[in-house]
Order: C-alpha cells, then sequence, then structure tokens
C-alpha cells in the first residue's frame, strides 16, 4: 500500500488519476480506516488530503455564504460560533453522526463521498442547497451535492477527481432548516429514515423550501413534491399532511435489517412533518 | 445445607468499600484476554464457512502453508482419531470439538473450518484468503417452528436422546415435561383463559471484550493457556480432551474479564490456539473480532411458545399450561427445560403442565446467557396473566401476590419451597412510589416476576495468612460481578480484619483444587461459603496457637475482633491476642496458618424478583423509550449492596435491550446479517432511565450469611414487564420480541 499526502488538490488529483488499483482518500478516516480494519477494503493507494493548506478552515464569505474545507470535523462545525446560527440543521445532521470520538474525525465531505444512502449530513446539505468543488485532471467543477452519490457505495467521482471544498449558501433573512433522522436508539446509530427541510418564509407564509430525504432510495432524494406540498402555505395542518403524502410516495426503499418498506415509507412523511415544522419555527426566529 | 451457625448481626458484609480491581481497570493495568504476549509468539486467524449448511468436499491449504510468515495451518484433519494424541471423544465434548472446528460439515454461518497461525495478524488474515474449500451447499434452516416440520432439512441424524417422544423431527433433540395436577379440570373451573403464542428471537450477551487467549502447547503435552472465560477449569479439561493431552499437563489462567453473562462458560479458541501452538512449537495468540463473536460463539436459544392460564374473577389461577420450543443452534443444549420448569415457578399452582423442546437449526451452538431459558418462558406466561388482569379488572400485583409461592409451596417444576422471598418481593413492589405514581398520556405500565434456580457447584477456596496479619484469599471462580470485593468482605468479618488487609485473587488450574465455571449465580454463595468456612478453619487454627501460648485448652480460647481471647472468666486471664503476634511468630509455633475449604455445596437457595416498567410509545414511529424502571429482587443477605444493586442494573439494561431491539437477524440464505454492533443494537447509556433498585433480603438458609445468588434473577421479569407496559401504552398486545419499530408501528396500525 502506497501513502501519500499531497500539498495541493492538483497533487492530490495526479496522484490519484495515475495510481493503479483502489485509491482512497483520507480524511477523517471514520470510514475508510474502518473499512480497511474489517478487512473490507485494502488500498493499493491511499492519498491523506489532511495536509493541504485550509482543508481545516471554515470561512464565511463576503457575500455571506460559507465554505467548509474538506478535512473540517463535526466536533469542528459544531463548536463553531456562527455556522450553526446560520445553518443549524446542516450542523445537527453533522453532529449526530458517531460518537464524540468520531466527531473528532468525521467530515462532511467523507460522509458525502462514503455514498451510503444513509449518511446523515446529506440530505441536511441537499436541503440547504450545498455545492461542491471538484478538482480532476481537467480543472474544477462545481457540482450540487445531490449529484455525487450515484448509488450506495458510489459516486459521480472520476478517476482523478476528489472534492476540494463545501459551498453553503448565504442563509439569507427569514430561512430555516432542520434535519431529523429515525434511529430505534437515542444515538450512535444509523439513519433508518433521514430528512432534511430548509425553507424561507414571507410572513406566515412559505416562499421557497427544498426537503430531502435520506435511507428511502438507493441514493439521497430531494423531493420536488415535497417542496411544492409547502410552498405558498402557511404550514397548516393540510399542507404538513400534503407533505407526509409526498415524502411517503416519494420513497424507493428496501426491507433490511434495519427496517421494512412499510416502516420507511410512513416515518419518511412523519419525520417531514416534524422537521418542517422546526425549519418553519426557525425561519420565524423562534428557538427550536 | 441447613447451617445451624449463621450470623444476623455483621461488621464488614453489607458495607461498600471501593472494589479491589477498581484502579487497575481504570488505569488499563488489568490485563484482558487480549492482553498477554510471549516470546516468540504467533498470531492466529480463522477461516469461518460463509454457507448455513454445506458439505465439506475439499480443504486445500496448501498455497497457505507455502507462505513464508505462516508457521501452521489446521483443519480438523488435526483434531481427528488417526492422530497418535487423540483418543475418540464422546458426548458434549464431540460436540464442543465439531463447533470449534466443523467436521465433514458447516452448520453454520461463520463455522470454523481452518486456522492459521503466522508471525502477524495480518499476514494470518491474508493467509486465510489463500485456502480453497470446496463446499456442496446444503439446505438450511434457522427458524426452530420450521426446523420441526416434517420437510425441514436434518441438521445430524441421532442426535436427539431417549427423552423425545417417537414421531418427531429428527431436529427434536431434547423433551421435557412436567407438571402437577389435571389442567384441564382446572380450565373448566376458570371465569376466563386466555391462551396465546409468544416468539422470542435470539440475543447475544454483548460482552465488551471479545474471546481472546495465548497458548503454548509442546509435543511433550505439557501447555499453559491464558484465556478470558468463566471458568477455567472446564477450560482445562475440555481443551484437555480435545488435543489428546493429560488434564493436569494444561495449566490454564483466567485473565481479567470483559463480561460473560454465560457465553464465557465454554471454549471456541481455545483448542484451536493450542493445536495450532502444537504444530508450530511456537506460542499462538488468537483473538476474536466482534464480527467473529456475534457469528461463531453462543448466542442464547430463540424461541416460539403457547402458554394457556385460566383465572377466576378474584384472580386465582385455576391451571397453568405452556409449550416451549426453543432453538439452540446446530447442536443438543438449549434450556427448554428450563424455560418449562421456569415458567411458572413463582405460582402456587394446583394444576400446571409444561413442556419443553430443544430444537436445531442452523445457527451457533447457543450458550448459556444469565437464567439461560428463563425470560422467554417468563414473557410469554407474565405477559398472559397482564391480559387476564386487564380483562378482568384486577390489579396486577394483588393478582401475583394472591398466587404467590411461599415457604412450602409445591413448585410447578416439582418440589418444595424452603423460605423463598416472592411475597416480600411483590409487597415491597406494591409499596413502592413508583407503583402509584401517575402515568403520563401515551405511556403504560408494566409489572412482571421472575424465578431462578440458582446454584452450588464444586468449589475450592484457600486462604493463607501473612507473617504481618494480612490474609490473601485464592478462590477459582473469575470474578465477573464483584466477587474478589465480596470474598474480601466475607473473610475480614471472620477473620476480624479490616477489608483492605485483605487480596484475592483468582487462582489458576495449578494452584487450587477444581472449580466449576462462575456461572448459576453460584460465586458469591459458594465461593462465598467456602471463603467463610476457609476463614474459620484458620480461625481454629490461630485458636490453637493461642490456646498453646497461654497452656489452656483450644475450647477454651474463642476468636473475636481478629484476636484469640478466652472464652470466659474460667478459661483464664489472659489479654487479648491479636492476629499480627500470632502471625508473626507462626514458623516457630508450628509452621505457616492457612485455611482451606472443598465441597460442592446443596443450599444455593432459589431467587425471586419483581419488576415495574414504564414505556412510552410514539404513536406515529412505533418507538418505545423506557421512562422509568423499578427492580425488586431478594438477595438473601447483600455482601457488598452496591454490587448486588449493579447486578440488578444490569439484568434491567440488557432485559432493556432483548426486549426493544436486539435480535439475530438471518438472511434468506442462512447467513447472519446483523454481525456488528451498530446493527445489532444493545442498548447505549442515554437509551435508558436510571434504574432504580429494592433490595430484598430473606436469607438463605443455606447459607451461613444467608446469601442468594444475585447474577441471573435481574433478566428473568424484564422482557414481560417492558411487554407488558408497552402493551399497555399502545393498546395492543405485543407478542413477539424484540418490540423494534416497526414491529410496533404495524401492530399500531393493525389495531388502528
Amino acid at each position: 500500500m502506497d501513502y501519500h499526502s499531497p500539498a495541493s488538490f492538483a497533487e492530490a488529483s495526479a496522484l490519484a488519476a495515475n495510481a493503479t488499483g483502489i485509491t482512497r482518500f483520507l480524511a477523517g478516516g471514520t470510514d475508510v480506516l474502518v473499512q480497511m480494519r474489517a478487512d473490507i477494503v485494502t488500498p493499493d493507494t491511499l492519498i491523506d488530503i489532511k495536509k493541504i493548506d485550509g482543508v481545516r478552515d471554515i470561512t464565511r464569505n463576503d457575500d455571506g455564504s460559507w465554505t467548509i474545507g474538506v478535512a473540517v470535523t463535526g466536533a469542528e462545525m459544531s463548536e463553531h460560533p456562527e455556522l450553526g446560527r446560520d445553518w443549524p440543521g446542516v450542523v445537527e445532521a453533522m453532529d449526530l453522526i458517531g460518537s464524540t470520538q468520531v466527531q473528532g474525525r468525521a467530515t462532511l465531505t467523507g460522509n458525502l463521498c462514503n455514498a451510503s444512502p444513509a449518511a446523515d449530513s446529506v440530505p441536511a446539505m441537499v436541503a440547504a442547497g450545498v455545492t461542491v468543488t471538484v478538482t480532476g485532471p481537467n480543472g474544477d467543477r462545481e457540482v450540487p451535492v445531490e449529484q455525487i452519490p450515484t448509488a450506495p457505495g458510489r459516486t459521480s467521482l472520476a478517476k482523478g477527481e476528489l472534492i476540494s471544498a463545501l459551498h453553503i449558501p448565504a442563509r439569507g433573512e427569514n430561512g430555516g432548516d432542520a434535519y431529523l433522522r429515525f434511529i430505534p436508539r437515542t444515538e450512535m446509530d444509523i439513519a433508518v429514515v433521514g430528512c432534511g427541510v430548509n425553507l424561507r418564509i414571507d410572513g406566515d407564509t412559505i416562499t421557497e423550501a427544498r426537503v430531502s430525504l435520506g435511507a428511502v432510495a438507493p441514493t439521497v432524494l430531494l423531493v420536488e413534491d415535497c417542496a411544492r406540498a409547502i410552498i405558498g402555505t402557511k404550514l397548516d395542518e393540510a399542507a404538513l399532511e400534503a407533505l407526509a403524502a409526498a415524502a411517503s410516495a416519494a420513497c424507493n426503499p428496501i426491507n433490511d435489517k434495519r427496517g421494512t418498506i412499510e416502516f420507511r415509507t410512513e416515518v419518511a412523511g412523519v419525520l417531514a412533518k416534524r422537521a418542517a415544522r422546526i425549519a418553519y419555527a426557525r425561519a420565524k426566529g423562534e428557538k427550536a | 445445607m441447613a447451617l445451624d451457625d449463621r450470623k444476623t448481626d455483621f461488621k464488614f458484609v453489607g458495607t461498600r468499600p471501593d472494589r479491589p480491581d477498581g484502579l487497575d481497570k481504570v488505569t488499563g493495568r488489568a490485563k484482558f484476554g487480549a492482553d498477554m504476549y510471549a516470546p516468540g509468539m504467533l498470531h492466529g486467524a480463522i477461516l469461518r464457512s460463509p454457507h448455513a449448511h454445506a458439505r465439506i468436499v475439499k480443504i486445500d491449504t496448501s498455497k497457505a502453508e507455502a507462505l513464508k510468515d505462516v508457521k501452521a495451518v489446521v483443519t480438523r484433519a488435526d483434531f481427528s482419531d488417526e492422530v497418535e494424541f487423540k483418543p475418540g471423544l464422546e458426548g458434549e465434548f464431540w460436540n464442543v470439538l465439531e463447533n470449534v472446528m466443523a467436521g465433514e460439515k458447516a452448520l453454520y454461518d461463520g463455522h470454523a473450518v481452518a486456522a492459521v497461525a503466522a508471525t502477524s495478524a495480518l499476514a494470518a488474515r491474508d493467509a486465510l484468503k489463500l485456502i480453497e474449500v470446496e463446499y456442496e451447499v446444503l439446505p438450511h434452516v434457522t427458524d426452530v417452528d420450521k426446523a420441526m416440520e416434517p420437510d425441514a432439512p436434518v441438521i445430524r441424524e441421532g442426535a436427539a436422546d431417549y427423552s423425545v417422544p417417537e414421531g418427531m423431527h429428527p431436529n427434536v433433540v431434547r423433551y421435557h415435561e412436567s407438571g402437577h395436577g389435571d389442567v384441564e379440570a382446572g380450565f373448566a373451573e376458570a371465569d376466563l383463559v386466555i391462551e396465546d403464542h409468544f416468539d422470542t428471537e435470539a440475543t447475544h450477551q454483548g460482552y465488551i471484550e471479545p474471546h481472546a487467549c495465548l497458548a503454548m502447547l509442546g509435543n511433550d503435552g505439557k501447555g499453559e493457556l491464558w484465556c478470558c472465560t468463566q471458568g477455567h477449569w472446564i477450560v482445562q479439561k475440555t481443551c484437555a480432551a480435545l488435543l489428546g493431552i493429560e488434564t493436569s499437563q494444561l495449566r490454564v489462567t483466567a485473565s481479567e474479564i470483559g463480561g460473560g453473562f454465560g457465553g464465557k462458560t465454554t471454549v471456541f479458541i481455545e483448542p484451536v490456539a493450542l493445536a495450532l501452538s502444537r504444530k508450530a512449537n511456537r506460542p499462538v495468540k488468537l483473538v476474536m473480532s466482534r464480527s467473529e463473536v456475534f457469528r461463531a460463539t453462543g448466542p442464547t436459544a430463540s424461541a416460539s411458545m403457547d402458554v394457556k392460564i385460566g383465572m377466576k374473577k378474584d384472580g386465582t389461577i385455576t391451571a397453568a399450561q405452556g409449550v416451549f420450543r426453543l432453538q439452540g443452534g446446530a447442536f443438543p443444549g438449549a434450556p427448554g427445560d428450563f424455560t418449562a420448569m421456569c415458567a411458572f415457578a413463582p405460582y402456587n399452582l394446583t394444576n400446571v403442565r409444561q413442556v419443553g423442546y430443544d430444537v436445531m437449526t442452523n445457527r451457533p451452538k447457543q450458550a448459556a446467557y444469565r437464567a439461560p431459558g428463563a425470560p422467554m418462558g417468563a414473557f410469554a406466561v407474565e405477559s398472559v396473566i397482564d391480559e387476564l388482569c386487564n380483562q378482568l379488572g384486577l390489579d396486577p400485583i394483588d393478582v401475583r401476590l394472591k398466587n404467590a409461592a411461599r415457604e412450602g409451596t409445591k413448585a410447578s417444576y416439582g418440589p418444595r419451597y424452603p423460605r423463598i422471598g416472592l411475597v416480600e418481593t411483590l409487597e415491597a413492589a406494591k409499596a413502592h412510589p413508583h407503583y402509584s405514581a401517575p402515568l403520563k398520556p401515551g405511556q403504560g405500565r408494566g409489572i412482571s416476576c421472575g424465578f431462578w434456580f440458582n446454584h452450588g457447584g464444586e468449589t475450592s477456596v484457600s486462604l493463607a495468612l501473612s507473617e504481618d496479619g494480612s490474609a490473601q484469599v485464592m478462590v477459582g471462580t473469575p470474578d465477573i460481578g464483584g466477587s474478589r470485593a465480596s470474598m474480601a468482605l466475607m473473610a475480614a468479618e471472620v477473620l476480624g480484619i479490616p477489608y483492605e488487609n485483605i487480596r484475592v485473587t483468582v487462582a489458576d488450574t495449578a494452584t487450587l483444587g477444581y472449580n466449576d465455571v462462575s456461572h448459576g449465580s453460584r460465586v458469591t454463595y459458594a465461593s462465598g461459603l467456602a471463603t467463610i468456612k476457609a476463614a474459620q478453619n484458620a480461625v481454629e487454627k490461630l485458636c490453637e496457637r493461642a490456646a498453646a501460648k497461654w497452656g489452656i485448652p483450644v475450647d477454651a480460647v474463642k476468636w473475636e475482633n481478629g484476636c484469640a481471647v478466652p472464652s470466659g472468666p474460667n478459661a483464664g486471664d489472659f489479654d487479648p491476642l491479636p492476629i499480627a503476634e500470632i502471625t508473626a511468630d507462626m514458623g516457630r509455633t508450628g509452621g505457616p496458618i492457612s485455611g482451606h475449604f472443598e465441597a460442592t455445596p446443596e443450599g444455593a437457595g432459589v431467587s425471586f424478583g419483581t419488576h415495574i416498567v414504564d414505556a412510552e410509545v410514539d404513536r406515529e414511529t412505533g418507538k418505545t423509550t423506557i421512562t422509568r424502571y423499578t427492580v425488586i429482587q431478594d438477595a438473601g443477605k447483600a455482601i457488598h449492596p452496591t454490587y448486588v444493586e449493579g447486578q440488578f442494573q444490569g439484568g434491567a439494561a440488557q432485559g432493556i435491550g432483548w426486549a426493544l431491539n436486539e435480535e439475530y437477524i438471518y438472511g434468506e440464505d442462512g447467513r447472519l446479517q446483523n454481525a456488528v454492533f451498530l446493527d445489532y443494537r444493545i442498548p447505549v447509556a442515554s437509551d435508558l432511565p436510571m434504574i432504580d433498585t429494592v433490595i430484598v433480603e430473606v436469607p438463605n438458609p443455606g447459607h451461613p450469611f444467608g446469601v442468594r445468588g444475585v447474577g441471573e434473577t435481574g433478566i428473568v421479569p424484564p422482557l414481560a414487564a417492558i411487554a407488558n407496559a408497552v402493551s399497555n401504552a399502545a393498546g395492543v398486545r405485543m407478542r413477539q420480541l424484540p418490540m423494534s419499530p416497526p414491529r410496533v408501528l404495524a401492530a399500531l396500525k393493525g389495531d388502528g
């Protein structure tokens, strides 16, 4: 196994492009190292991207948007004084992952590139409209988060490509986001269903919304029918029921050890309603 | 045995001193199974069957053996009858051998088929990939009811014993039937009869420390084995038999143990490590991964049960009947008999009948898990009693009190009870503020009683006094529940010296006589009894030395507060002679002073508990939260009350896991789907409420200080108590465990 710690993303990209066999990028390592120890994957090339300048930075840009370095940990996001005020749903989703120890290592980028449909941070990022910069042999491109995973364990990243930064939009006025997941326990578990909601209001009326579901399909879903069900409403009971119905209708889950098709379909609607209420309250400036 | 020298007032017993192993454990100094190293040590790894049931056509180990780093490869051939040092095996030894290394067939997903010893753990792991095994995959069955159907695949012909009635499927290997009275007449007398079917899934003990050992065995037949186990004499006996060496030539030392709960009462990797070591002529360390622990150690049995109970309007049970089918994996041993015997044991019944089946499937060989078999039966029986109370409008504690077994009651499984404490636990439950606390909307409360036999077992203890008057106690029962603290307290009580002046060691097989495993809630009872007797034996010798010094008869000397004193005014006028003054001179006054005791004590004393549980059910998701939990159990006499409370709380915590989320999940292919802690969901700390405890003390007449074992009874009531709470909260009877959110939500939907 070859281990590299390049000083730039261009160098990392070149290393990956020229590598043979199995290549893995190493940031927090909370997936890669576990998979190596469990004999699930033994990479031929391991490219550690933690030593590239700026990868641990959380930056608020002049336009109010945020740039998150690819090695920023969950703990660093949770401890940031302002990020969670703008995007509590994204920060809380990341914070749900693993233990305190894992929070000291795990990253948004790693959670995204692991391409699990049950990844907690991904529905929250999709709802928030997060984009990523993909660096590859042909330079950089900007890609919405929802276009990165293509199937469980698979991404749209080509050989030699890697994510070099994440961008969260400016929060703007009267907006709120929330992420909820269902697990049978209280922590240290994996989502059976996850739901991210991000919305903006004008007065009491929802003017913009993005709703995303996790663990109910091969990839995280951005469900436009859910958004349509609540845009233009004051999130009254009828809107919530329409939201739940749209969420359930969007589900394409499997029966497995973590839950049944019926359960996931039903609970997707329940979580959509609950997350929407929290996001709505946050948009109104209420504590939730 | 009845004892006439029972003590009732105590100086040390009943206090809560610091645990003697505490500093070692919080500083990492304690040595567990994987913490031992030896010069020249190799690392072992085991190749396991990916198939639930397959004939092993051929194993080719040549490519693995050709690797430079590989020093030994073993298969079943290395244990076979053709090997000169290996006589034929019979009975349970044969079953254990078949389990630790597959013979003609792989019998479950995870069954060991070969093993490698190499110079590093990574090299051993990679060498396994070079072993080529040709399998002929056979039909499999993992469900207990399906395994009993006529067309079920046969796991092994001829495994059934004489107890099984004719005409049953060969997978039914043991049968138990007991009871008394006329159940049909009893049902006819009832105002309400409820019969229902219940299922529980297999669970794992979930001990945090995976099995680990370091083995050394030479071709001279002499060996050393370090391992984490609940009983190193059974390891010694079993490994010696499987490897064809003399028992006494294998010295086994028990490491510190990171949990066992019954699952470490047999062997899995130890004979394999010894075989590798013998072949490589080097020490071999073997450490299981968590996945191996789930796939290839001993989870509980799963159960399919039918229970029928008749009750009068006043709450009197007129008859009770149960059929309990237990699936115990690919070998005989599922505790269908224990389930049947314990199911109705809390009640004074005129008419009772119980049947238990031990059924084989293509799953790992079940092992003990705290009160093996009892929790499942209690779940079924106590659920039916709860439903009868609900339908007849009766208070569940009053009904249990009305029918409770007392001293002299003929137990459902045969004998008459001596003094027992069930009624006292029920009365304490009724008086507890928890029972009268108001419930919030969406919450329900559940009650259950539970019973366990408890056990005595072969026990040896030695106690040696040092010159400074301190004492070292050697016990042979690995400390899985704070027994070193309890032994020190009991020895302190007899010797009259401080707890801190006593060091208790778990001795190895070469330095103490035979000891049965730390199981059956027996350690505080049996090793405790032996410690008391060994200390008394030393005290007799101390009194002899004092008598000689004073020139008076030994019966004129008694032992008080750590000193020899004249037994009365007529014995003479001598100042008290402290222990340290006697031991300081012991080399010159007759030699070192020790105390010993060996016995198989028979008075373990059965144990009862009553649990109260509040549960809240989220009607939209089916998720259950346990909001309040109270354990009330008879400890006879609590030697170290903090440890007793810990046992109570641990039983409840494990019961909550078993009731709500833990389960072995098999796919259509017969493979275990959830062999990691992520998907085998034991409760995390934040899942649990503070578990309140009440220690009831109804002394056991069979122990000098009144001890009843407390390690197992605590896991008997939780499944039923939680199921009753959830059922009452949800408004629908939950008959299948675990009550996972998908199952509860489906039940709620079916009800609506």
